[in-house]
């Protein structure tokens, strides 16, 4: 191949990535830069740089007993569905990975379904089932909701990988009179650790950001959610946009921070998730 | 080696439980409960297909499903053509791999992790019409005539919508583009180039036909995305979806019908599940074309 020169069709195309980069970039920058700025100086001059930042909307929603409240509400439910999730998914995939059969190609195809329907289209059902268990605003059922959400493509992952590692690893673990209770945590889940940091970062943003369910089952304030609680704050200070754009700017760093953390695997999560092999 | 039938059962149970009770039963239960009659307190009575009835030829239900089904094809339409148009023209520039590239795909990503309902108040700050950034630039550029309410107009407000959705969400068919074009063997690039083709012969005889799957998909997931989205319509218009009903979608027009004592009228949450029901043939119908198309597709590659 002919050296990489720099030739006009180059120069256009990094022209209008870099453009785009900007009006990707832009509206984030725009909301940091007025979370820095008093409210009254964001109505005159609302695109200019603020003259001198303030923190005082960080400081205030980190003063709110209530912004806590709700980050650890959500954190709750985000740990507990992961770690629900992860675990019944590791020994559901050990189990359709090693055994044969029809019975697991159906059950495969089956948990295979969830990964491309919406689940919201059953929330009315869960409205009814959740409200005749007597969990209709409880953290409890949102972790459910997730941890079931979280499962197919878990269970998709998670499987793809155990049929990698050959089976006469576990046949030799089992000769020596291993268990595959004890086999597998003490063998399979070490090899796994690519695949469930994968799994734990994929399924941790549409948990993490959800609005939706929150929405339809929480009521109490005392068990709002985090982004319920941007939601909600967005509606109730809609003229103190100072404070308003530090909450905004705060939640998006939570997921930014996320993303730069687990970026490679976000994005090998995703590819693998929508193409096949 | 025999494995016992006992212990595949104990590790499959658990995940099946879950995903069973919370997942396809609701599903499938939702759909039966399009037959009843009720508020959501209160007992529940059987009226056979009146909710359909009601909802297919009764004023307003019957223009408000129209409305929605129309608003959601049109989102449907504007998405394929700015996010996923966008995503490929952005994967197949990328694909050159000049340097700092790399970060740049990063960049393009990064809306992806963000809340869709932060996104939304994010671009109904930069459509405000008073001291939104985008009429502003609109002015400084010297094309004050095309400064307006974007949100609060009924020709604009979908539109706004899906540009706002599509700056967040070009990056998932973008990194399935690029993911789909590193598959692409060089070799067919160069026997194009000893035919005599052209980048665009290039483009047009060897990507296209290559990642065709890919493109599948991409549709595929856009669809029962804008079928089944509500957050982004209710972050940037709540869920009247006005103007005039001009951005309301099945989600919205589902989530007012089945849970609107919280929103002012009266709730239904029959014709709720009516509603979902007819969202989930729509989005079902949708899927099945696309594995037909998938399966076709994977059949001629194999022969």
């Amino acid at each position: 191949m002919a050296r990489k020169k720099i030739s006009l069709s180059n120069i256009i195309i990094t022209t209008f990535l870099l453009v785009y980069s900007a009006y990707v970039i832009y509206p984030l920058f725009l909301m940091v830069m007025t979370s820095l700025k008093p409210t009254m100086e964001i109505m005159k001059n609302p695109l200019a740089l603020p003259t001198k930042p303030i923190f005082t909307g960080f400081i205030r929603i980190f003063r709110d007993a209530n912004f806590l409240l709700y980050l650890k509400n959500s954190v709750f439910v985000t740990v507990l569905a992961l770690t629900f999730s992860l675990t019944s998914s590791i020994f559901l995939s050990y189990a359709l990975a090693r055994y044969d059969g029809k019975t697991v190609n159906r059950l495969y195809f089956l948990f295979l379904a969830g990964m491309i329907i919406p689940i919201r289209l059953g929330v009315l059902f869960l409205n009814v089932m959740l409200n005749a268990l007597g969990m209709l605003d409880s953290l409890f059922s949102l972790v459910l909701i997730y941890t079931a959400m979280s499962i197919p493509f878990s269970m998709y992952i998670l499987t793809g990988y155990i049929r990698m590692i050959p089976r006469e690893m576990d046949e030799a673990a089992f000769i020596d009179g291993c268990s595959s209770f004890q086999m597998i945590p003490k063998m399979i889940v070490p090899l796994l650790k690519p695949a469930i940091a994968t799994v734990a970062i994929y399924n941790f943003l549409p948990i993490w950001n959800d609005v939706y369910f929150p929405l339809i089952f929480i009521f109490d304030s005392s068990k709002k959610t985090f982004m319920q609680y941007v939601t909600l704050f967005f509606g109730q200070y809609q003229t103190d946009w100072n404070l308003v754009f530090a909450a905004l700017t705060f939640a998006t760093l939570v997921s930014l921070g996320f993303y730069a953390i687990g970026s490679k695997q976000l994005v090998q999560g995703l590819t693998a998730g929508a193409l096949k092999g | 080696m025999k494995r016992s039938k006992t212990a595949f059962w104990i590790f499959v149970i658990p995940s099946l439980v879950i995903y069973v009770t919370f997942m396809l039963v609701p599903l499938v239960a939702s759909l039966g409960l399009s037959f009843f009659e009720w508020t959501g307190y209160g007992a529940k009575k059987f009226v056979g297909f009146s909710n359909y009835i009601k909802l297919f030829t009764e004023e307003p239900n019957n223009q408000r499903l129209g409305n929605a089904l129309k608003n959601n094809a049109y989102f449907f339409v504007i998405t394929m053509l700015i996010q996923n148009v966008l995503a490929l023209v952005l994967a197949v520039f990328l694909q050159k791999g000049l340097r700092g590239f790399k970060t740049l795909r990063t960049i393009f990503f990064a809306p992806c992790t963000v809340s869709v309902i932060i996104v939304g108040f994010l671009w109904t700050l930069i459509y405000n019409p008073i001291w939104g950034p985008l009429n502003n630039i609109l002015a400084g550029i010297g094309l004050e005539k095309l400064q307006m309410a974007w949100l609060g107009n009924k020709a604009t407000a979908l539109p706004a919508i899906a540009v706002a959705n599509a700056w967040q969400y070009s990056g998932i068919p973008m990194m399935l583009f690029v993911a789909g074009l590193n598959a692409i063997p060089n070799e067919l690039y160069e026997a194009c180039a000893v035919d005599g083709g052209n980048e665009w012969h290039k483009f047009r005889h060897v990507t296209i036909p290559s990642i065709k799957s890919v493109i599948l998909i991409v549709s595929t997931m856009t669809f029962v995305g804008n079928f089944s989205s509500f957050e982004i319509i209710y972050a940037m218009e709540g869920t009247l979806a006005g103007p005039n009903y001009a951005t309301d979608v099945m989600g919205t027009l589902f989530y007012r019908t089945a849970f609107g004592a919280r929103t002012g009228s009266p709730a239904d949450m029959g014709l709720g599940a009516t509603i979902a029901a007819v969202m989930s043939v729509v989005i079902g119908v949708g899927v099945l074309f696309w594995l037909r198309l998938y399966i076709k597709q994977d059949d001629t590659k194999g022969s």
